[in-house]
């Protein structure tokens, strides 16, 4: 009887650590894992934090977008702003399906998000205090995604890997838009240029932190790695935004705060300061500017819709019942 | 001011002050789905205003059309009283955007046979924008009529307290019957019992109660406004106002 169990389980071991190895050769031979593919456990938890964490970043990043749609200066400004908005909402959508077809609900991942359970980029805690953040936010934070987000177009789960081909193409012109806001403010008059230069002072360290903590630091980036979910490091994405970006800055006149940022010609990129990441893992765990705010913000809207929904389900019901 | 540049302006700001309210819903909405709806018809609203306004600059000469939104003061905005009442909750926003909405369409409808080509064709786009507003504003009045008891105390409450701002939609002074024998504008007074067929209509499937045509607000043709359009206008105008000489 005691054999039995033991020759079972033996069985279903190896079965199992089959299943793994036709995972891992599809992996390697970079073909997409699709939701009704066997996958394992580990590889399913990881997809669902980044993706969660991904689409609650979209929806979160409306609110200091948001918050200067009322007070865009031109009505072409104001269109541009309130269609990247809904955009990124779509995003949003867009991710939290994907992230479906790993087996959760979007309520889920919405009670995870104001559970303080599941994160999201920790840019989204700076606050946005004038027009020219909306410059800076366009052109480093969208110009950030969009590092991250190429090399994830490769990412090894098909239906994230698909979204971010679509996504891409929009965060492009995010960026473009962004670039251009800063690039009119830095050659207008002497108070715009002093606003774009103080938004870049105040985004830059904030945005190169978006791509995580250093590689070194990173205990995730492991199997991610493996699994071909993560294509590129922490610090090679950070590297390649910063090599594109500095070029970008020069060329509309404005300075990148960081005294010790000087091109290596040896590595063919450019050398930076020390990150400081005191102020990187206190904002992560909830000591940023606006970490409360947006969260409360997020609870409030969902909280005032809930006799909404509930008002549309009822009448859905009743059609049904009707036919 | 020329008559047509004024009798655009009123068209032009409703559209525009509409706009700023919609989008104040921005990442507040009750689901994603409805905060995208309600940027999108935020965004065709500013739409609407940018061309109108744009046309209103070409017949004056001086200004633009960011000149013309962000440099005129509260007595000078001709927009419909409705536009600029609060969102409040979201059912109070859906019977401001459905009264409005019903409104909009007959009047373009008519607008779009002006013998004005270019407020013709502005008409002419803006139909096939309206429907589907309508579409969405008149959907949500049914869920929420016919939706909870909680929805439909709430929704009819709304209808109630905006009621007294419907009036405006069919006023008619004297610009509006010269631009009417011009066959340039339109006899808003005629469209009122049409629109009484698609409001009571749509009140009738959601099982809500008409509200009684009783005491109505007037005065936006003269710039006669509630106190929240000064407010609207000090956050919207703010940037440009602040600083005059700066381009964006
Ligand atoms: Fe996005
Ligand atoms: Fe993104
Ligand atoms: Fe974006």
């Amino acid at each position: 009887m005691k054999n039995d169990i033991f020759s079972i389980n033996l069985q279903k071991h190896n079965y199992l650590n089959m299943q793994e190895e036709i995972f891992q050769d599809k992996i390697n031979a970079e073909k997409k894992i699709e939701p009704k593919d066997w996958m394992p456990d580990g590889y399913r938890s990881h997809l669902i934090r980044q993706i969660s964490q991904h689409a609650h970043s979209e929806i979160i990043g409306m609110q200091p977008e948001g918050n200067w749609i009322t007070r865009a200066p031109s009505l072409r400004a104001k269109m541009i702003l309130l269609a990247k908005v809904q955009d990124e909402a779509g995003h949003g959508l867009y991710l939290y399906s994907a992230c479906e077809t790993l087996g959760v609900t979007r309520d889920e991942l919405n009670k995870q998000l104001h559970e303080g359970k599941a994160k999201y980029s920790s840019i989204f805690n700076y606050p946005t205090l004038s027009w020219a953040d909306m410059g800076a936010i366009g052109w480093l934070v969208d110009g950030a995604a969009i590092v991250n987000q190429v090399s994830l177009q490769k990412t090894s789960y098909g239906p994230y890997s698909r979204g971010m081909i679509k996504i891409c193409k929009e965060e492009s012109f995010h960026q473009r838009q962004g670039y251009e806001i800063m690039a009119h403010m830095a050659n207008g008059t002497k108070e715009q240029k002093e606003m774009a230069q103080d938004a870049l002072n105040r985004f830059w360290w904030p945005s190169i932190m978006m791509f995580g903590p250093q590689d070194s630091d990173s205990p995730r980036t492991g199997n991610a790695m493996k699994w071909k979910i993560k294509r590129k490091t922490n610090d090679e994405l950070r590297q390649n935004f910063i090599d594109k970006t500095v070029a970008q800055a020069e060329l509309i006149g404005l300075k990148i705060p960081d005294p010790d940022l000087k091109w290596n010609e040896e590595r063919g990129s450019y050398d930076f300061g020390e990150i400081d990441w005191e102020e990187f893992w206190n904002v992560v765990n909830g000591n940023g500017p606006c970490n409360e705010q947006r969260l409360e913000h997020h609870k409030k809207a969902h909280t005032e819709g809930e006799w909404v929904r509930e008002a549309a389900k009822a009448y859905a019901k009743k059609q049904t019942h009707n036919e | 001011m020329q008559d047509l540049e004024k009798y655009i302006l009123r068209i032009a700001d409703s559209s525009l002050i509409l706009s700023h309210r919609l989008s104040e819903w921005c990442s507040k909405g009750p689901s994603l789905e409805e905060d995208i709806a309600l940027s999108n018809i935020s965004l065709d609203l500013l739409g609407q205003a940018n061309s109108l306004l744009e046309y209103c600059g070409k017949i004056n000469g001086t200004k633009t059309a960011d000149d013309l939104a962000f440099k005129r003061g509260e007595r000078e905005f001709f927009n419909f009283q409705i536009c600029e009442q609060e969102n409040g909750h979201f059912g109070d926003t859906i019977a401001r955007q459905f009264l409005f909405d019903s409104f909009t369409l007959l009047f373009f409808k008519k607008l779009s046979e002006s013998k004005d080509e270019i407020l013709s064709a502005i008409a002419l786009k803006s139909i096939k924008e309206i429907n589907y507003h309508l579409r969405h504003s008149s959907n949500w009045v049914l869920r929420l009529g016919d939706g909870t008891a909680t929805s439909k105390e709430k929704i009819q409450n709304s209808f109630n307290k905006i009621w007294k701002y419907t009036g405006e939609f069919f006023e008619m002074d004297q610009l509006d019957l010269k631009m009417l024998d011009l066959k340039i504008g339109v006899n808003n007074n005629q469209l009122k019992k049409e629109w009484d067929i698609i409001v009571n209509d749509t009140l009738k499937k959601a099982k809500l109660n008409r509200p009684e045509d009783g005491f109505m607000m007037t005065g936006s043709k003269n710039g006669i406004h509630t106190e929240l359009l000064g407010k609207i206008l000090s956050e919207m105008q703010y940037i440009p106002r602040a600083y005059p000489d700066a381009k964006w």
